[in-house]
């Protein structure tokens, strides 16, 4: 690597925010796509709480990094006016929702990490932080009983429910380990005690999502081969997709209110 | 085994100390989920305290049929009513 000036904390607490807040606003974005398509009616407002939470929570992310940027972007424009290369969510979120297991898959892997993360940075030395996760770990302690208990009641369920569950998990399990792998970014922000390191949440991760597996008689594949990029920008072709669903009537109408 | 999952009713206690009131139903596999389904049905705007479910085939009800001799006879009873009691002024409402 050439020799490049350190990052500021400043810049990596505004770099590590957008990707606490692109997480969730992406994964909210395909968790609404299921609005009106769920299996059950049930199911159908039960997904769609989970993306009002992760979409709220996005409100709360991204309202910080406009504050720590201080160059007055509000959450809205960071979730609006950002193009696909500027987003630093990790490539799990964006992948497809294909069917109902592998939505859930995604959830469920996804969950198993946001509440560990969230529950480490209620110790963070930055208030405004600890707040937030406060707040938003209520929630995804939810969003994580619950999809638990859904993979566990799929995997070990009828023989098709199986079936599509493991293919699932064989899908998404390249794109898990990006979660785990910090940059400078992350190394700053943990060396001033603001979140955990990227890296030391995965033996716990690794220990709730074994447990879950085993209950549900999946398996997860031996290959630890890893999709990344998501974190620095470089995306797969979904996110273009997703951006242009959501961002199409700010783009169309500038400052569009109702 | 029916692929239609059962029907539960769903009761929410909404503050401690009032009682658990019928909001609806919902369908689910089992107890547990359709507890999990009724959080998500019923409390979305924080209505509850306490949830309790129970599947809609083990509540017996009185046939509508049967309304008259069932309900008719205390019509007539007015007395049954505490409404000839006078009330002293200093207990305010009851």
């Amino acid at each position: 690597m050439p020799e490049t000036p350190e990052m500021t904390l400043n810049a990596a607490l505004f770099e590590w925010l957008l990707r606490m807040g692109d997480n969730t606003l992406i994964l909210g974005h395909r968790v609404s796509e299921w609005c009106g398509h769920a299996p059950v009616l049930e199911e159908d407002i039960a997904l769609a709480n989970t993306a009002l939470d992760l979409i709220g929570q996005t409100q709360l992310w991204l309202g910080l990094a406009g504050e720590v940027e201080g160059k007055g972007r509000s959450a809205d424009n960071l979730a609006y006016l950002r193009d696909a290369s500027a987003f630093r969510n990790v490539l799990l979120v964006e992948r497809p929702n294909g069917d109902f297991g592998q939505t859930l898959m995604r959830q469920f892997l996804f969950d198993a990490w946001h509440l560990d993360m969230l529950k480490a940075l209620r110790q963070s030395t930055d208030g405004r932080v600890a707040d937030i996760a406060e707040k938003a770990q209520k929630e995804v302690a939810y969003h994580l009983e619950r999809s638990a208990d859904l993979v566990i009641r799929l995997g070990d369920g009828s023989q098709e429910s199986h079936r599509r569950l493991q293919a699932a998990l064989d899908d998404h399990w390249s794109y898990t380990g990006e979660l785990f792998v910090g940059d400078e970014a992350d190394e700053q922000v943990a060396k001033a005690g603001i979140a955990p390191a990227a890296e030391t949440l995965q033996g716990s991760w690794s220990n709730t999502v074994g447990e879950v597996l085993q209950a549900a008689t999946l398996t997860a594949p031996e290959s630890s081969f890893s999709h990344k990029g998501g974190k620095r920008g470089i995306h797969t072709e979904h996110l273009g997709y997703i951006l242009a669903d959501m961002q199409f009537l700010q783009r169309a109408y500038p400052g569009a209110t109702w | 085994m029916s692929k239609e999952w059962p029907l539960w009713e769903v009761f929410i206690r909404g503050q401690h100390g009032l009682n658990h009131r019928h909001v609806g139903s919902l369908h689910a596999p089992d107890a547990e989920m359709a507890i999990k389904n009724a959080r998500d049905v019923y409390t979305r705007r924080n209505e509850g305290v306490s949830i309790w479910v129970v599947e809609s085939k083990n509540i017996a009800a009185s046939a509508p049929s049967e309304k008259g001799p069932l309900f008719e006879p205390s019509n007539s009873k007015v007395y049954r009513h505490p409404t000839f009691f006078d009330i002293p002024d200093d207990v305010g409402h009851m």
